[in-house]
C-alpha cells in the first residue's frame, strides 16, 4: 500500500488519476432544470477555503492529475477564483473554466488569462435568446454569453460551447452548430442530458424522442465532415436510447475524481446519489490516500465485483458495466449492469419509459434551487 | 471570422497553438499533449517532430531532418509526418 510521503511514484502513477472536476461552489445564477449538481446542494457556509483548494491542487499535481475543470455551480461566484486557479497552474495542471458566462467581466477574464487559464467552456442553453433564458431561468443571460465568447476569442483562448441537449432544443442542433462556429469555438459539446438528479425530476418534460436523437446523430456526422479542422463536435446520446452503456468515468476510480464544494471526494459528480457510500473529505486526509484507500473508490474499482450479465460479457473491460449511479437508481444495487445496456433485464423498462414520456405534454420546469431547509452539517 | 481547414503541405510551417501544451509527464515518464478536454500521448518519434514544429521550419525541412537522423527515405518520412500533422490539424491542435 502506498501512503502519502512515499516516493514510489512509478507504482502510484500506474493507477494515478488524470482528471479532477473541482466543484468550487454550488451557487449559480442559472437554474437549469437539468443541472448535474446533486439535489441536495451544498451551502456556501460549508465551502472549502482558498487555502484548502490551494493545498488540494498541490496534492493533485503531485498525485498525477493533468487536467482540472474549475466548475460549480458557477465557479466565478467565488471571489478567490484567481488564487485557486493560480494554485492549479502552479501545480502544472491544464485548467478549464466551466462557466455560465453571465457574471464575468472582460477585466476579470483578462486577469484569469494572465494567471494561466488554458481554456473556457461556455454553456449555451439555446440559440433563441428568449428560450435560452427560459431554460436557464435567468433573464438577459444569452446576450452576456455571446459577449463572453467574443472576449475569450479576443484574448486568444480556445473556446468550447457546451449545449446540453433535450426536448426543448433538440430540433435546433443545426442552428446550434452554426452558432458555435460563428462564435469561433474550437469545440462543441452537444451531449444529450442524462437523467439523474434534477434532470430525473424533469424527465417527462425534457426527454426527446428516439427519432429526434437519431436525427441529431446524422446531423453531427455530416457537420463533423464539413467542419474538419475548424470545429470538433462531441455528441452523446441519452442512455435511455443507447444499446451499449457508456464507459462511465472511464471506469470507477480509474482516472477521474470530483471534489465537491465542501471537500467531499467523489468517484463521479453524481456518486452521492448512491445510498450507503461514504465519502472522505480533503480536509481530513491527503488526496493521494483518499484516491488509493477510500472505500467509496475501492468499492466499484475494476470489474471483479460485477455480476452477470457483465461478468461473462466480452465488453466488460470496454464499458466497465456502465454507470454505477444509474444501476443503483433502477435496480437498487449499484454493482448491477447499467440498464442502459441492452443485456440488462431492466433495459426494456428504460426504453419504454423514455418512449412514453417523450410523447407527453411538457410540464413546467422544476428549476434547480437550494432547498429551504438547511442541510445538516457533518 | 471564417476559419478554414489547414491542409498540411510540404511548405507548411506548422506550430502548436498556444493552448496545446506538449510536456513531459514526469510521474508516468512519457510525453503528453494537453488540449481542451483531451490528453494525447504521442510516441517518441512524434514528440521529436512536434518539438520541431516552431512555426518557422517547413514540413519539408522537418522531414529532411528526420530522414537524416533515422537514415530513412525522405518520401516515406514526409508522407508519415504529413499524415500525423494533418490528423492533428483536423483535431484543431495545429496551426501554421
Amino acid at each position: 500500500m502506498i501512503e502519502a510521503g512515499d516516493n514510489n511514484s512509478a507504482d502510484l502513477c500506474a493507477v494515478a488519476p488524470m482528471g479532477l472536476l473541482a466543484e468550487l461552489t454550488h451557487r449559480c445564477p442559472l437554474q437549469c432544470p437539468y443541472c448535474s449538481n446533486p439535489m441536495e446542494l451544498e451551502r456556501s457556509s460549508g465551502e472549502l477555503s482558498t487555502e484548502d483548494w490551494a493545498r488540494v491542487f498541490k496534492e493533485a499535481g503531485e498525485l498525477g492529475i493533468l487536467q482540472t475543470h474549475l466548475s460549480g455551480g458557477e465557479p466565478t461566484v467565488r471571489k478567490d477564483l484567481e488564487e485557486i486557479l493560480k494554485a492549479a497552474v502552479d501545480a502544472g495542471i491544464y485548467t478549464n473554466l466551466i462557466t455560465a458566462g453571465v457574471l464575468l467581466s472582460r477585466e476579470r477574464l483578462e486577469g484569469l488569462v494572465d494567471i494561466g487559464l488554458d481554456h473556457v467552456q461556455l454553456s449555451v442553453q439555446h440559440v433563441d435568446a428568449k428560450l435560452a433564458d427560459k431554460i436557464a431561468g435567468f433573464k438577459g443571460g444569452y446576450s452576456k454569453k455571446v459577449e463572453l465568447a467574443k472576449w475569450v476569442k479576443e484574448l486568444g483562448l480556445p473556446l468550447t460551447v457546451n449545449s446540453p441537449m433535450h426536448r426543448h432544443n433538440v430540433e435546433y442542433l443545426e442552428e446550434i452548430i452554426e452558432f458555435a462556429v460563428k462564435l469561433g469555438a474550437e469545440r462543441l459539446e452537444v451531449a444529450h442530458i442524462q437523467y439523474y438528479g434534477w434532470a430525473f425530476e424533469n424527465r417527462h418534460t425534457l426527454i426527446p424522442t428516439k427519432e429526434q436523437v437519431y436525427r441529431n446523430a446524422d446531423t453531427v456526422d455530416e457537420a463533423r465532415e464539413r467542419l474538419k479542422g475548424i470545429m470538433s463536435i462531441d455528441f452523446v446520446v441519452p442512455d435511455y436510447y443507447a444499446v451499449r452503456p457508456k464507459p462511465c468515468m472511464g471506469g470507477w476510480g480509474s482516472s477521474f475524481m470530483t471534489i465537491s464544494p465542501t471537500g467531499k471526494v467523489l468517484p463521479c459528480h453524481a456518486a452521492a446519489s448512491i445510498k450507503g457510500l461514504e465519502f472522505e473529505n480533503v480536509k481530513d486526509r491527503h488526496l493521494r490516500d483518499i484516491w488509493l484507500h477510500s472505500s467509496s473508490f475501492n468499492k466499484y474499482r475494476g470489474t471483479d465485483y460485477l455480476p452477470d450479465p457483465c461478468k461473462s460479457c466480452e465488453f466488460r473491460e470496454i464499458d466497465f458495466g456502465g454507470c454505477r449511479c444509474q444501476a443503483f437508481m433502477f435496480t437498487g444495487d449499484a454493482k448491477n449492469t447499467d440498464p442502459a445496456c441492452s443485456k440488462s433485464s431492466f433495459h426494456k423498462d428504460l426504453l419504454e419509459i423514455a418512449e412514453r414520456e417523450s410523447k407527453l405534454e411538457p410540464k413546467e420546469f422544476l428549476y434547480r434551487k437550494f432547498t429551504k431547509q438547511p442541510q445538516p452539517t457533518k | 471570422m471564417t476559419k478554414t481547414r489547414l491542409i498540411v503541405e510540404t511548405d507548411t510551417t506548422p506550430a502548436l497553438p498556444r493552448f496545446v501544451k506538449l510536456r513531459h509527464d514526469k510521474g508516468r515518464d512519457r510525453w503528453i499533449m494537453l488540449a481542451p478536454e483531451r490528453i494525447l500521448t504521442p510516441d517518441p518519434i512524434a514528440v521529436e517532430v512536434l518539438n520541431l514544429c516552431d512555426g518557422e521550419k517547413s514540413v519539408g525541412e522537418i522531414s529532411n531532418h528526420m530522414a537524416e537522423i533515422y537514415n530513412a527515405p525522405i518520401d516515406v518520412i514526409e508522407k508519415d509526418i504529413k499524415a500525423m500533422l494533418q490528423d492533428l490539424a483536423d483535431k484543431g491542435f495545429l496551426i501554421s
